[in-house]
């Protein structure tokens, strides 16, 4: 049954392949995702040599610390500077081609319309990141490493992506030129981020605590390094559902001005 | 001015036959039934007060000047945005408080075509049903009907972007048709279509006549004539007349007017034209030899006018009446809300409007 909601979904993924923008988003993706994996192998592979060099024999390197984690830390910045171009245009675009007016005059909700959106996007996302398990999956032929860190780091990078599409999402949604919304979202992320800085300059104090939470630094800190928290998760959770809202209340409010 | 304005007002209801149709204010016999809307941005007022009301299966024209508030009104009918004041119903439903019952009611071409230019037409097509909830065989069918209607068959698998801006407009029309919706509101449905296709959307929007209520902007004065049963006038965000197109035409005819063309041009012909009981005025046309006869209202004097011709020796070479066409109307009304203060500016106007008809 293809209800509306489904209905934008697969008309929103069907416009994301006919454009340009998932195939170079994409292919920058991985082209990092590649780069980054490599270098970090050949570091550890030169740790691994030296290593051997002082003990003699052969020695035993960890590919969960030494790999994936700075690998996944890594992704953060990529994906703060990225995924506003994949959001940009989900509201702004059918503002500038006033496709809006039509959607806002079919027999469908704001919140499918919003969600509709949002899952699209998400879906070409994990798409992207699917793509990366490439890199563990060769890796895993030559040496021997834990699985489940790479698979709270996947999640990590999941929830961390959702969270970042939610804010572009929302960027889209306050004006109808691309550009602008692609620099709002790219600047709130990293105004999140700096929080992070400003919540370790309070120390481990409430206050201090309170600023860091805001920040989704810890959150995606712990994920990466194999700690699934609760906490982490209603974060992210919770991040996402306020952006939704906020997504909903602006498009609802272009109708009153 | 102020009287046709109410009368304007008053003929809300006149398609009517019921008696107790002017106590009962929500009637079910009106599809569309607007009610005192204002919308104002800030200090600016986009339409004021605006009350009219359409039957079922009544096509009706909504003409004015550009930024005359024809789209805002369509605008707050649709659910686009509400407006600041007075109550707008659509099937029943109220635009407020039922939102998704009316926009189920409404097949609507907004102002530009709102399609997708990644999509090929039929992709188009189907995702604006399936928004509608059609799907299925149900979906297939109400495409290839709407294809039809609209002769999109050659260009249905390709990308609207590479289309022309007559096929655009014609694919936005199909959109708004797909579901075969009680209430159709058309946002100038023939623009930036080439001749042939404008008669096509106008018979076509002739041929939902009946079964349709259809609300059409436009600022093209003959397309009014041509298809619409009623036409509203607005100006400045107010109506400033309702009624037929020949009604509203005889209302501000203030007298019978009659061309004609002479061979011979005799100096006494003036004269002996005033001579005949019941003409007002003669006036040089703008040809040679023509003429612009005003009469007294309600008498035709082609007859008497011909005989003084012929008996003259004149050489009559054409005889005419002279309706004022609705082109005239509408820029008499609209110029005469701009000079309120000045009536002798509004018959300038229309003396203009005469001379460019002769």
């Amino acid at each position: 049954m293809m209800t509306p909601l489904h209905a934008v979904i697969a008309k929103e993924l069907r416009g994301y392949f006919v454009s340009p923008i998932v195939y170079v988003v994409g292919a920058v993706f991985l082209l990092i995702f590649g780069l980054l994996s490599y270098l970090y192998v050949g570091f550890a592979g030169a740790q691994a040599i030296q290593l051997m060099q002082m003990q003699g024999g052969m020695a035993q390197i960890n590919l969960n610390d030494l790999v994936f984690r700075n690998l996944f830390a890594s992704m953060r910045i990529v994906l703060v500077i990225i995924l506003p171009i994949l959001t940009m245009r989900l509201f702004a675009e059918e503002r500038k081609l006033r496709t809006f007016e039509f959607l806002m005059t079919s027999p469908i909700r704001i919140n499918e319309i919003v969600i509709g959106k949002f899952v699209s996007v998400f879906v070409i996302y994990l798409g992207l990141v699917g793509l990366t398990i490439l890199v563990p999956t060769v890796l895993m032929l030559f040496s021997d490493f834990d699985w489940n860190p790479i698979w709270t780091g996947y999640l990590g990078m999941a929830l961390l992506g959702a969270l970042f599409l939610s804010v572009g999402l929302f960027a889209s949604a306050i004006t109808e030129n691309q550009i602008v919304a692609a620099f709002v979202s790219f600047g709130m992320l990293l105004t999140i981020w700096l929080i992070a800085g400003l919540g370790s300059l309070f120390g481990d104090t409430t206050s201090g605590r309170i600023i860091s939470y805001v920040s989704y630094m810890e959150h995606y800190e712990r994920l990466v390094r194999g700690l699934i928290d609760t906490g982490d998760l209603v974060y992210f959770g919770s991040g996402l559902a306020l952006m939704l809202f906020l997504t909903h209340r602006v498009v609802e409010s272009t109708r009153w001005k | 001015m102020s009287k046709i304005h109410r009368q304007a007002r008053g003929c809300s209801c006149e398609g009517g036959t019921a008696p107790f149709s002017a106590v009962v204010r929500i009637d079910v016999r009106f599809v569309i039934d607007v009610q005192n809307i204002t919308k104002r941005y800030g200090h600016h007022t986009a339409i004021d007060h605006v009350t009219f009301s359409v039957a079922k299966g009544e096509v009706l024209a909504f003409l004015g000047p550009n930024g005359a508030g024809k789209t805002t009104t369509m605008r707050i009918l649709t659910c686009f945005m509400p407006a600041t004041e007075g109550t707008a119903r659509v099937a029943g439903f109220d635009c407020t408080e039922q939102p998704l019952d009316v926009k189920r009611q409404i097949g609507y071409l907004p102002e530009t075509p709102p399609v997708y230019q990644e999509l090929t037409v039929t992709e188009y097509l189907t995702f604006a049903g399936r928004l509608r909830g059609i799907t299925g065989p149900k979906l297939s069918s109400a495409l290839d009907q709407s294809i039809g209607r609209l002769e999109l068959g050659s260009v249905r698998r390709r990308l609207i972007g590479n289309l022309s801006r007559g096929y655009r407009q014609r694919v936005g029309l199909a959109q708004a048709l797909l579901h075969d919706p009680p209430v159709l509101i058309l946002d100038e449905p023939t623009v930036g279509l080439d001749p042939k296709q404008i008669i096509e959307i106008r018979e076509l929007i002739k041929s939902l006549a009946g079964s349709h209520s259809v609300i059409l902007s436009t600022h093209i004065l003959p397309e009014a004539t041509a298809v619409c049963q009623r036409v509203v006038i607005i100006n400045k965000g107010r109506i400033v007349a309702e009624d037929t197109p020949e009604q509203l035409s005889a209302r501000l005819r203030q007298s019978e007017k009659v061309s004609i063309t002479l061979k011979t041009i005799p100096a006494d012909c003036g004269t002996k034209l005033r001579a005949i009981p019941g003409i007002l005025n003669v006036l040089p046309g703008q040809a040679g030899g023509s003429f612009l006869i005003e009469c007294e209202l309600g008498r035709d004097l082609r007859d008497e006018i011909a005989r003084v011709a012929v008996s003259n020796h004149w050489g009559l070479l054409e005889l005419r009446t002279v309706s004022m066409t609705l082109e005239d109307v509408f820029l008499q009304l609209t110029r005469h809300e701009d000079h309120l203060s000045d009536p002798a500016e509004a018959t300038v106007s229309m003396a203009a409007a005469e001379r460019t008809d002769a």
